[in-house]
């Protein structure tokens, strides 16, 4: 899915809660995807004008979840332990997205390449 | 046997203009509540005439050519219009298409001897509409989502009512996202009602935000500060379950914000703070004196 406004958060947002109903996923854990995702894909259009998400239903064992993987063109971050710290921001920011959606997944993995890009991929399991 | 297409088709204007409006006509698609017969009739000899115009034997076999930019301009407009109008998008591709039809119907009846020279022609025709086509959908779409925009932007102002609940305590209900618009909005009404009813209580409602990330919490924040500005106490109610471990695990401090989990409590806290008191009133004792 492609996101390049702002106006593309709520049908986003939605899409994601459609999957989780789908597998699901209890409404305190819909409720924490929907909220890192939110921050993902806001920090997505503020910091590297856009970029394009993947929302996908996985499985483990018995356990299922849905991945989400946020790919941007955009500056790349230069120092991630720093970025991932409360209250860091370069936005006049409360600083608490990245932070916040680590917390509030079952697993969080940033990648990115100053002048690049960043990759970041969450995982919610529909018990985690 | 070479042809002069421009020529031939300037010459046969009247007959294509004539059975086009006539294929506008008889088509089931007209929407004739919306457009009348002699606003259709000047739309069509305006797009004709511009490109008979434009039409020449080499730009024919190259649809993108900037000689016909002035018919993309008018079928541009049309769109546009139609599309605010309500016309559905078939209705607006009838439009033009029904000119291609025309166009080689009168090729048809011209070149009655020469098989492989009218195919020619027809696809090059065919190529050229096409191209038109796709310029009037793109167009159609467009206008399209200026109407959902503008929507977008009603819907916002509509949907921030400010209730006085009672002498001195304002109700704002939230429903939906919280974006930086809408905060906006939700802000200046707040602050004009609490103005104008010299409240000192104001109590912002989010049963109806579906997530609230950290976006959304630095607007309340902000709201809620500005509201202490103006001198006046806000409250945020209506945070539910699953937004409250979110807040939690998300890292958002509103600890400094007065919050209740329903309008119910928000509304029993204000009226302590303003030191009222609701009671039930005592029928029965009323009732004996009487009785
Ligand atoms: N996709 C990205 N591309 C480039 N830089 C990013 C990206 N995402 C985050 N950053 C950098 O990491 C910092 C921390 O991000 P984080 O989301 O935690 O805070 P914030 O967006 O500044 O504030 P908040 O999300 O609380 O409003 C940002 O200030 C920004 O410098
Ligand atoms: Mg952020």
């Amino acid at each position: 899915m492609k996101i390049e406004r702002e106006q593309d958060v709520v049908p986003f947002r939605n899409r994601v809660k459609e999957f989780a109903v789908k597998i699901g996923m209890s409404l305190v854990n819909q409720t924490k995807l929907i909220t890192a995702a939110s921050e993902l894909v806001r920090n997505m259009l503020k910091y590297a004008n856009g970029g394009s998400v993947i929302i996908e239903i996985i499985n483990q064992g018995r356990d299922n979840g849905i991945r989400l993987i946020f790919d941007d063109k955009g500056p790349g971050i230069k120092d991630i332990p720093l970025a991932l710290k409360d209250g860091f921001s370069t936005g006049k920011s409360l600083g608490i997205g990245l932070p916040g959606a680590r917390r509030l997944v079952s697993e969080f993995d940033i990648k990115s390449v100053e002048g690049k890009g960043t990759v970041v991929t969450i995982i919610k399991w529909k018990n985690g | 046997m070479k042809v002069d297409v421009s020529k031939l088709l300037r010459k046969k204007k009247k007959e294509i203009f004539e059975s086009w409006l006539n294929n506008q006509l008889v088509d089931e698609t007209l929407r004739e509540d919306l457009i009348s017969n002699e606003e259709m009739r000047e739309q069509s000899n305006a797009l004709l005439d511009t490109l008979l115009n434009s039409i020449s034997n080499t730009n024919i076999a190259e649809p993108s050519s900037p000689e016909f930019e002035s018919v993309n301009e008018i079928l541009q407009g049309l769109s546009i219009s139609r599309a605010r109008q309500g016309f559905s998008p078939r209705e607006t591709g009838a439009f033009i298409y029904s000119l291609k039809d025309a166009i080689i119907h009168v090729l048809q009846l011209e070149i009655p001897n020469d098989p492989v020279l009218l195919y020619e022609l027809m696809l090059k025709i065919s190529r050229l509409f096409d191209r038109f086509g796709v310029v009037t959908f793109e167009t159609f779409i467009q206008g399209r989502e200026e109407v959902i925009l503008r929507q977008t932007s009603e819907i916002t102002e509509i949907s921030t009512p400010v209730i006085r609940v009672w002498d001195g305590i304002l109700a704002l209900p939230i429903i939906g996202t919280l974006d930086s618009s809408r905060t906006q909005v939700v802000m200046e009404a707040l602050l004009q009602e609490i103005v104008e009813t010299s409240s000192s209580i104001a109590i912002l409602d989010i049963s109806g935000v579906p997530a609230v990330d950290s976006l959304v919490a630095q607007h309340l924040i902000k709201t809620v500060a500005a509201t202490r500005l103006m001198g006046a106490e806000c409250i945020i109610s209506g945070i539910r379950p699953e937004i409250a471990q979110t807040i939690v695990h998300l890292g958002i401090d509103l600890s400094k914000i007065m919050t209740k989990s329903s309008l119910a409590s928000a509304l029993k806290y204000s009226f302590s703070l303003l030191q009222l008191e609701v009671r039930k009133t005592q029928k029965e004792k009323t009732n004996i004196i009487h009785g």
